[in-house]
């Protein structure tokens, strides 16, 4: 096997037209290889020494630019994204361990294409591009089109995930990210839902977006939701994410259990979006706020 | 500049250069336990769930077994070896002796390597921040407590 590390990203484009594979910090990747998964590719270039991949940036919109080797330790202790985009800090926090997070990044996330990954129900819900790169250019698509499977994406192989590109927060704007878990570390979602939410001047929801973790063969947005009050919207949103949901059943929990369990996220996830909307600062994650994964009686 | 590696690659562990020669899938474990003989840091489960391979790279936690050992060129790893001040234990390994936070010893290389990570960006942590600073080691003899007490004396001590 053969490994460039790459400080530029015109050498890693070039690595990859010539059919090398991208490495960040190889917690999917190299842990893949060592579960018999996949083999480790025969090339690889490193791409978490490129420093234009690393950064977080305001666009002129009032956006924010991710750049695909941000670590989910950067984005969970980032005060911007833990103010705007809550859902996204509260993902990357449940995400594996302190290790993890600290090499793991938020475009391995994304490219790994993982129907459980942490950070896909968020970008979803506040409409994200990702900008894919390669030699002759670049190009931005919605997450909904990227992901197009189990571990597969519409990125071409000499295509590089290079940034997430997040639309400015409206006023009056909250998000969260749930899941549901049977430990606090080194987990996988069971079941997980995002939810982002627009209140009017008088409290009631304006518009709203769902998005579900590990309840089909990629992340899923949730259709035919409206306004209406928070209440109103909560349980709308648990009735259609159970209804709209396909699970599988597997070592993890039972297709029934989790079409049940992904309403009740669902309905988390839109009270606790307009909570912080509402102005309510909850702590990232939002997971520990409400309970899950806590000690019975330790949840503050 | 970037780099191409094949085989031969230096690697800083503890502050000393050691050149090695080694297919480049190998993991970072595998090179630190064979190859340099830095025996300290243990391969538990070898999947990237348990902790004990933990090493720091330029100072943050990583799980060496899930890391490739090319990878780490250019930076700093600290192991087990390399957190001593001569013969005078680390605080941590003190107070892990105190508390009677060790019993068989095996997560206790990583569990430091953890704590030590923790305390450097977070030096006086709640204990809720000390279990999750821990959160990636598992311990299946001594339990929990006694390990988060120790780290709990060492932050109190400085």
């Amino acid at each position: 096997m053969s490994l460039l590390i790459a400080t530029t990203l015109d050498d890693a484009l070039a690595a990859l037209a010539a059919g090398a594979r991208p490495i960040a910090g190889g917690t999917d990747l190299v842990v893949g290889a060592r579960h018999g998964k996949a083999p480790l590719p025969a090339s690889l270039v490193a791409i978490d020494r490129i420093e234009s991949l690393r950064t977080v940036g305001r666009s002129a919109d009032g956006g924010l630019v991710i750049g695909a080797g941000v670590s989910h330790h950067t984005i969970e202790t980032d005060s911007t994204i833990g103010a705007e985009w809550s859902a996204l800090a509260d993902a990357s926090a449940l995400v594996g361990s302190p290790a993890t997070r600290h090499v793991g990044t938020l475009g391995g996330n994304v490219m790994n294409g993982s129907p459980a990954m942490d950070t896909g129900a968020p970008l979803v819900v506040f409409g994200a591009e990702a900008e894919l790169a390669s030699g002759s250019g670049s190009r931005r698509v919605d997450m909904a089109t990227l992901w197009v499977g189990p571990g597969r994406t519409s990125a071409a192989a000499d295509e590089l995930c290079v940034a997430i590109h997040l639309p400015a927060r409206a006023p009056r704007s909250g998000s969260a990210y749930l899941r549901l878990e049977y430990r606090r570390a080194m987990e996988i979602a069971v079941v997980g839902a995002a939810a982002s939410v627009t209140l009017t001047a008088d409290g009631a929801v304006d518009s709203v977006r769902v998005a579900l973790t590990a309840v089909a063969a990629t992340i899923v947005e949730v259709t035919g939701l409206t306004g209406g009050s928070v209440a109103d919207v909560a349980a709308a949103a648990e009735a259609a994410a159970a209804d709209q949901a396909t699970p599988i059943s597997d070592l993890r929990a039972s297709d029934r259990y989790r079409r049940h369990c992904i309403g009740v996220m669902a309905r988390r996830a839109v009270e606790a979006a307009a909570r912080r909307a509402s102005g309510e600062t909850i702590a990232i994650p939002v997971n520990r706020a409400v309970g899950i994964g806590m000690a019975a009686g330790a949840a503050s | 500049m970037s780099e191409s590696i094949d085989r031969d690659l230096t690697l800083s562990v503890n502050g000393i250069a050691y050149p090695v020669s080694v297919d480049t899938s190998r993991n970072l474990l595998s090179v630190i336990r064979t190859e340099i003989g830095l025996t300290g840091t243990k391969e538990g489960c070898d999947d990237c769930e348990c902790g004990a391979c933990m090493v720091l790279l330029d100072g943050q936690p990583v799980n060496s077994c899930s890391y490739l050992a090319a990878q780490a060129v250019g930076r700093e790893i600290t192991t087990i070896e390399g957190v001593m001040d001569g013969q005078e234990l680390h605080p941590l390994q003190r107070n892990l002796l105190e508390e009677g936070g060790v019993q068989c010893g095996f997560c206790t290389p990583g569990m430091i390597m953890s704590a030590t990570a923790l305390l450097a960006r977070t030096p006086s942590p709640s204990d809720e921040e000390i279990r999750i600073g821990l959160s990636g080691n598992l311990c299946r003899c001594t339990g929990y407590a006694k390990i988060i007490a120790a780290v709990r004396r060492t932050a109190d001590e400085s």
